[in-house]
This record gives C-alpha cells, structure tokens and sequence, in this order.
C-alpha cells in the first residue's frame, strides 16, 4: 500500500512538473542545419546526434587534405603536366568550381641554369600548362592568372639535381 | 664559321694582373663601394705621364688620381707618374719628358670659384710632336668634381686613342644582398654608388634611357614579373606593362618614344612595343614559340629577339615594325640576350658550349664569332655607348660580380661589391 502511494506521490510529482514546464519548441521556427552524412534514422531516433559543421572550416586549410598540395613538379625541358599530378589539378579546379569567388595565381619556375628572361618564358609555359589543365576542368579564365618567377625565386639552392628538380616547379597561390 | 679562342689572346697582353684598389672616398657610401681588379690590357700602350693637379686637394675628389684610375682601366695607357704637381701654365721641357719614356703628359689646376663651384682646368701635350694636343676648363659643384675629372680623361682617351671617351657615363646594375635587392647606379668607374631603388623581391632588366634620366627595369614586388620606368631624379615610376601573365624585357627605342617588351599576356611570350605610359600596344611577334628579349638597333629600324621557334634559343632580327625574322645564329643550341653595338657592326650575346654559359661577339659583315670569357655562368651583356667595351655579370665563384671586356677580348677588369651579388649590368648613354 505504501509503495503505491509513494509511486502515486512520484507519478504525480512528474507529471506536475511536467504540465509546468516551459514552452514547447516550435520546430518550424528554428531550422538546425544537418551536415551529417547519414541521416536514415536520425529524424526517427530521439537518441540521434547530426552533426552541425560550424562556418570557417574550409577545406583549403586542412593540411591532410589534397588540397594542401599547391605544386607540380616537371621532368628537365618539359612543359607538360604529369599524371602524377592530375589529382592536384582535379582537386583545386572543383575547389574553384565550388568556391566561384576565390582565385588563383598560378607561378611557374625553373632552375637556375641559363639567362633569366629565357627562363622567365620557360616558368611560364609551365604555369601555363596548369592553367590550361585547370582551364579543361571548366575553370573559367577570371578565377586563374599563370605567371613566371623565373629562377628568381627557387626554392632549393644548390646546383645538384635534387635542388634542380625541386625547382622545376609551378605552384597554385591562393 | 670560325671561332677565335681567348687563351692565345690572353697570353699575348700583358702578363701581370694588377689589382687596383680604387679608395677615392668623397661622398660614395663606403659600403656599396665596388673594388675594381684589371687583368689585362690591350696589345699597345701609350706611356702617359700624369702630374698631380695643383691645389688638387681643396676638391672632395683628388683629380689626377681619378684620371690616372680611368686611363688605366681602358687598357691602353701605361702611367708614367710624376712626384710632383705641375699646373696647366708649367713651363714643360718636352725632351726632360721624353727621355722619361713618356709619350704624352697631362698637367692641370684647381680653384675655388666665388659661387663655390671648382673650376679644374688641364693641358694635354704630345711630347713626341712637342706640341699641345688639347685644353679645357670645367666649373662644377663640389659634388660633380669627380664628373669633370672623367671629362678630361675622356678628352685625353679621344685625342690619344681617336674614339670618344665613356669615363664620364654611368652604369645601373641590381644587386643582392641577402633579402634586399637593389637597383644602383654609379659612374663607369663603380665610384658613386647611389640606390634608385630598394625592395624584398627581385628586380631584372634594367635598361636606361636613351636621355640617360630614366630606367625601365621589371620588379616582382607585385608577386609576379611586371615593367616599370622610374625616373632617377624625381623618383616618380610608371607602370609600363601590367597585363595578365608576365612583363618583362624593356628595350627603347633610340628616341625614346617607345619601348619593346615581352609579354604573355596571350598565352605563350611574345614580343610587343608600347609607350612609356604604358598606352598604344602593339604586337609584334606571332609565333608557336617563345620571343623574348627584344631589342632595338642603334637606328631604331631592326629589333634583335631571342625566339625558341626553330627548336632551342637562337637569335633573330626583325624589321622594327615586326614581320619576317631572319634568323642570326646557327653556332651551337642555345643562343640568347642579343645586344647590338652603336655603330650596328657587332653583337654581343650569350651562348652555351658544353654546358657552359659565355659571352660572345659576332662581326655581323661576316658571322665570324669571338669567344670573350673563360667563366661558365655569363649574363647580360651590355656595350659601352662608345662601343669599345662590352660589360657582363659573371660568376667568380664567391659571388656575382660585373666584368668588362673589350671587343677584341684583350682588355678586362672585373667590379665586385664586398658582400652580396650583383648582376644585370646596364650601360648608360652619353651624357652632357
């Protein structure tokens, strides 16, 4: 008998509190932003979490990502881009492609043999190799410039093949 | 086509290297100072007596040493010095002079002017023909005293030796220190140094005016190559070419009207012409290649270019307006930086042999070539505006440094700065 009234006591206890508790959320006035890849049962179960992705997170910054890679590297006296490197001109032409307001300047180099307006015009065929690559991909001329920093600016001194190949180089600045 | 090589040459001039140390102080900036070192002279030398100047010393630049340093460094006096200073109204004893080996003698004079300025004055006599060969009188500022002292060396050079004398132009070249380039003129000499223009990124090119008060040279500061002129005296700068892509290559035109460039702007570089302000451009070049490094003739009719359509870098000619190219160099695959001679009889450039980098001339009458250095990593030559002397960035191991060769490959002398690179020598104009 006394449990019954203890669990009466409780049951009505909850159900006070419950009929005073504050008003109900009215879903159609706040929208929660779902980004979570799967989302069968998260309408249904009450115990589902969906992820939200705050703004800020862009996908250029992650630095595991493939779009951390910003070069392409090219054999002696070539100008044509590699498939080794077609992943990274996929990756930064969709970026483009979805980010339509960013753009790219796009700098070509070469080693440090030879005169520098010559190789001046021969960064530039190798900017403007991943220009055009990119240009294929559907990016539109306005989102790209390709331009040459000759062997003015090279990243590796030395003149052995290592620091001649780490040269051979165009790079996708942001 | 033949090849002449230097060593043959080289050993025929004179033996001994001489280092010549040039400490003329004055108002240069002590540390952009280039120290100068000549190693060879030319096949003849007129044994020139050079007396002190009287009351040389009230002058920030002792004259005589100025004139002494200049004959020197043509490669084609041999300096007789004289212990004591003999002014321009000297009694001279021709055959004392004579007897001394001296075939000529250089006498002269400083004074204070009311206004300030000094006025250096100087005879030439020819002891041989015991006559007086040449006067002259110049007033300057204090600061232009060094001016005056090349002025008469240049007078001496052209009376002795028949050509007109370059010890009074100026030179602009880049260098690089650390990260700071910078673009410097200074008179021929390397004395004088003065900064036009400081920056964190590089600056290539550099090419003067044919008024010598401008240069036109291409800076990076922008993140990508783009041509500018600046005006040396009121430091105002244009933006000649900034289109997409690069700019690069400035070259005037002998009246100064217009400028030949290289621009990618359509994809591939390609050689085009615009006006100083950067207005009215035109193309020039159309091409499946590379065209590049344009330039003008002394008589504004021919542009030399570098151009890769036949394959590797050979230079062509063009007529002004553009058109068909002939092509000018067939010794060797690489062929680059075209620089024609004043009177339009000589090209300089730069070729490669067996992977090395070297500075060439080519009699144009004949394509006979000559090969003018012995270093590996030749850049940018450019011709003294008398057309006797071709100057050059070279290599000498420890650092960039400028060199200086006569046509004929048997005068030289290296300028170097004490620490840093410099590079991309431009020889200035005749000026007043």
């Amino acid at each position: 008998m006394r449990n019954l009234m203890c669990s009466t006591a409780v049951l009505s206890t909850v159900l006070l509190l419950s009929a005073c508790s504050s008003t109900k959320l009215d879903e159609s006035k706040t929208p929660i932003e779902d980004r979570s890849a799967n989302q069968a049962n998260a309408s249904t179960d009450p115990r589902s979490v969906a992820t939200v992705t705050a703004p800020g997170t862009d996908p250029l910054n992650d630095p595991k990502g493939v779009l951390a890679r910003r070069s392409v590297y090219f054999d002696y006296d070539s100008y044509i881009v590699k498939e080794d490197f077609k992943p990274v001109i996929d990756a930064h032409s969709r970026y483009l492609g979805t980010n339509k307001s960013r753009k790219v300047i796009i700098q070509g180099n070469t080693d440090d043999r030879g005169g520098r307006e010559y190789n001046l015009a021969l960064g530039q065929k190798r900017a403007e190799a991943v220009r055009k690559s990119m240009s294929l991909l559907g990016v539109p001329e306005s989102q790209m410039e390709a331009v040459s920093l000759g062997k003015e600016k090279p990243k590796a001194t030395g003149s052995d093949e290592a620091a001649y190949a780490e040269n051979r180089r165009a790079d996708i600045v942001y | 086509m033949q090849t002449k090589s230097l060593s043959t040459i080289a050993r025929l001039g004179s033996a001994a290297t001489l280092a010549v140390i040039l400490a003329l102080g004055g108002n240069s900036n002590a540390n952009a100072q280039l120290r100068v070192e000549i190693s060879g002279v030319g096949a003849n030398q007129i044994p020139i007596a050079v007396a002190a100047f009287a009351d040389e010393s009230i002058a920030p630049q002792q004259v005589s040493a100025i004139i002494k340093a200049d004959l020197l460094r043509s490669g084609f006096f041999k300096i007789i010095d004289v212990g004591t200073a003999m002014s321009e109204t000297t009694a001279v004893n021709y055959g004392d002079w004579k007897s001394r080996g001296a075939d000529a003698l250089v006498v002269g004079s400083v004074q204070r002017l009311a206004d300030g300025r000094f006025d250096v004055r100087y005879r030439l006599f020819d002891t041989v023909k015991s006559a007086q060969l040449s006067a002259l009188a110049q007033a300057a500022t204090p600061q232009m005293t060094r001016v005056s002292a090349h002025k008469i060396a240049d007078d001496i050079y052209e009376k002795l030796i028949g050509a007109r004398g370059a010890f009074a132009t100026r030179i602009a070249y880049v260098t690089k220190a650390g990260r700071e380039y910078r673009l410097e003129v200074a008179d021929a000499d390397g004395e004088g140094t003065q900064v036009a223009l400081r920056s964190n990124e590089p600056i290539i090119s550099p090419a003067w005016s044919p008024d010598g008060t401008k240069v036109a040279y291409v800076s990076f500061e922008a993140k990508k190559p783009v041509v500018y002129v600046q005006d040396l005296v009121t430091r105002q700068r244009t933006v000649v070419a900034n289109f997409k892509g690069s700019n690069s290559a400035p070259s005037w035109s002998p009246d100064g009207k217009q400028l030949a460039v290289a621009l990618s702007k359509d994809g591939l570089t390609q050689v085009y012409v615009v006006n100083p302000d950067g207005s009215n451009l035109r193309r020039l070049t159309n091409t499946n290649g590379i065209d590049t490094e344009p330039q003008f003739s002394a008589d504004g009719q021919s542009i030399y270019f570098t151009s890769d359509r036949s394959g590797g870098p050979q230079i062509y000619k063009m007529a002004a307006t553009g058109g068909d190219a002939q092509r000018v160099t067939f010794n060797g695959s690489y062929n680059i930086s075209p620089r024609v001679a004043p009177d339009g009889k000589t090209l300089a450039y730069i070729s490669r042999r067996d992977g090395r980098f070297q500075l060439f001339a080519m009699d144009l009458s004949n394509s006979q070539e000559l090969r003018l250095s012995d270093t590996a990593k030749d850049e940018s030559p450019s011709f003294s505006p008398n057309g006797k002397y071709i100057m050059y960035a070279t290599d000498t191991g420890k650092r960039g440094a400028l060199a200086v060769v006569s046509v004929d490959g048997r005068v030289r002398h290296t300028l170097s700065t004490q620490a840093g690179d410099i590079r991309e020598p431009t020889w200035g104009p005749f000026m007043k």
